[in-house]
């Protein structure tokens, strides 16, 4: 029995499907929600799946088909304040406000606002932004 | 009442020249109007720090011996342009390395020759009775080498698009990613802050001007590439979609990796921040007026990047106070504004510049001609080569 998690990000007009309950049945996984946030515009999900090593790949493979963006849960960010040039990259694709400019544009990491969704790692020109394990 | 060049470097010379960040003047001009600020104030200091893809750097490594006339160069398995002479050679920004690909290119390069590093250098050759050699390896670095010098064909372009995407998939481009939906929207200049943007009309900026680049004293080599003084413009002479460009020249080996680092935008490829700032006269209340335009006057375009054709429709224009108030409103749909260029160290660059000339150590220079005032930005139109054009 292997465990991975993962956080899913989905667009509008992915709202109506029902993803979790196709990973259960399609993919045979157990799947337990660590945390859910659908608003008008989007959803996010994090997610611990439970099943065959095997099942999961194919499970994974089948959401990024469906386009939904699948990234590794991690435990927190590190920003490099060293290397971070406050250019903003992050902050255009950062969906909760913890990538923000304080008043004379700063870059700053709230990390009791930030849901790992990761997006940032590659937005950074610099490469500055890390996941933390 | 009118300023020369003269009678302003006068000043700067005896330390008395008043000099304000083009922040500082709009605040200024605001309280005390522009007939004020042309009266009171020598200077105006401009900065920008963003990615600039059109960048790079000639090198000259010096002969080996037996020596060497190199065809083809790699710095760091990054190729390099060595259609010169022997040991010239012109590194890219945007060039990707053959061993890593997008984790490492020109930009990196030349952050990394101006951090001091060490670099391996690769060239072949086909051999001539003078350059007998056809093959080197060895180790370079900014000390090394006779000269390192950028020379960035286009740089600190007068405005740019608003990029927003309304396809459903996200966009990964050199205005960043780009979510669906009109997910974000991307803006890259400093607005008020901005060199070109203070003097709209190139009155002051031309060829020979002294400027930062880098971290060092840089000028004015050219007009850049693309540049389109012929853009539409508001009446206040502010151009309201990407106009005048410059090209910059300035000595690698005086410059700080502060203000030039590599880049690299997801899947899109390598490309390099560079920081450059102007100076600018205030030699009379026109100059005081363009200097004193704030954000809140100047407008961007906002453009549909999901369209693949060259022209692409827009969503409108927003003025830079807007675009970083955070949100903006396209399509009736409030959506996430987010820079690509560094405000922060845009300011730094106008206040270390402010200081070299408030310290004597920077005076300002004329142009010795204008930038071309009737070129056009033309399109590539695609058409059949005739075959007796290709030499066989």
């Amino acid at each position: 029995m292997a465990q991975q998690r993962v956080v899913l990000t989905f667009q509008r007009w992915q709202l109506d499907q029902p993803i979790t309950y196709r990973l259960v049945k399609d993919f045979d996984l157990v799947t337990n929600i660590l945390q859910a946030k659908v608003t008008p515009d989007e959803g996010r999900m994090s997610l611990e799946l439970s099943g065959l090593e095997q099942n999961i790949e194919q499970g994974i493979k089948w959401l990024k088909e469906q386009q939904v963006i699948v990234y590794p849960l991690a435990t927190g960010l590190s920003v490099e304040k060293d290397s971070c040039v406050d250019c903003g990259a992050c902050t255009a694709v950062c969906p909760t406000g913890a990538l923000e400019f304080d008043k004379d544009w700063t870059l700053n990491y709230e990390e009791d606002r930030c849901i790992l969704c990761l997006a940032c790692v590659p937005a950074c020109p610099v490469r500055a932004i890390q996941e933390r394990e | 009442m009118a300023k020369t060049y003269e009678e302003i470097n006068e000043k700067i010379r005896k330390g008395q020249a008043v000099v304000l960040t083009a922040e500082e003047v709009v605040a200024l001009g605001r309280e005390k109007g522009a007939g004020h600020v042309a009266e009171t104030v020598d200077v105006v200091t401009t900065g920008t720090f963003g990615p600039m893809c059109s960048s790079g750097a000639f090198l000259n490594f010096g002969h080996s011996d037996p020596p060497i006339k190199m065809q083809k160069v790699w710095i760091n398995d990054v190729p390099v342009f060595a259609g010169l002479a022997a040991v010239d050679a012109y590194i890219g920004a945007t060039e990707l390395s053959e061993k890593v690909g997008f984790d490492y290119g020109g930009g990196h390069l030349i952050e990394d020759l101006i951090a001091g590093k060490t670099l391996t250098l690769r060239a072949v050759s086909y051999g001539t009775d003078c350059y007998p050699r056809r093959e080197i390896e060895t180790e370079i670095s900014l000390e090394s080498i006779n000269q390192a010098f950028l020379f960035n064909p286009r740089n600190a372009y007068q405005n740019y698009n608003v990029a927003v995407n309304s396809s459903d998939r996200a966009l990964n481009t050199y205005m960043g990613i780009l979510l669906p939906n009109l997910g974000n929207a991307t803006y890259s200049t400093s607005g008020e802050l901005s060199p070109l943007l203070n003097d709209p009309l190139y009155r002051t900026i031309g060829i020979g001007t002294k400027i930062f680049l880098g971290g060092a004293q840089g000028f004015v080599a050219w007009e850049g590439t693309q540049h389109n003084p012929k853009q539409a413009r508001g009446d206040n002479g502010e151009p309201l979609a990407p106009a005048g460009t410059l090209s910059l020249i300035g000595d690698m080996k005086s410059m700080s990796t502060r203000y030039i680092r590599g880049a690299y935008y997801y899947k899109y490829g390598i490309s390099m921040f560079v920081g450059v700032g102007i100076p600018i006269p205030i030699l009379d209340e026109e100059m005081a007026r363009f200097v004193c335009t704030g954000n809140d006057e100047i407008f961007a375009t906002a453009v549909d990047y999901s369209v693949e054709t060259r022209a692409k429709p827009s969503f409108g224009r927003f003025s830079y106070a807007e675009l970083r108030s955070g949100k903006i409103t396209v399509n009736g749909k409030e959506i996430q504004t987010a820079p690509l260029s560094s405000l922060k160290r845009a300011r730094e660059i106008a206040g270390v510049l402010k200081g070299w000339i408030e310290g004597g150590q920077f005076t300002l220079t004329a142009p010795v001609r204008p930038l071309a005032g009737d070129c056009s930005f033309k399109p590539l139109n695609i058409v059949p080569p005739k075959a007796e054009a290709v030499s066989s």
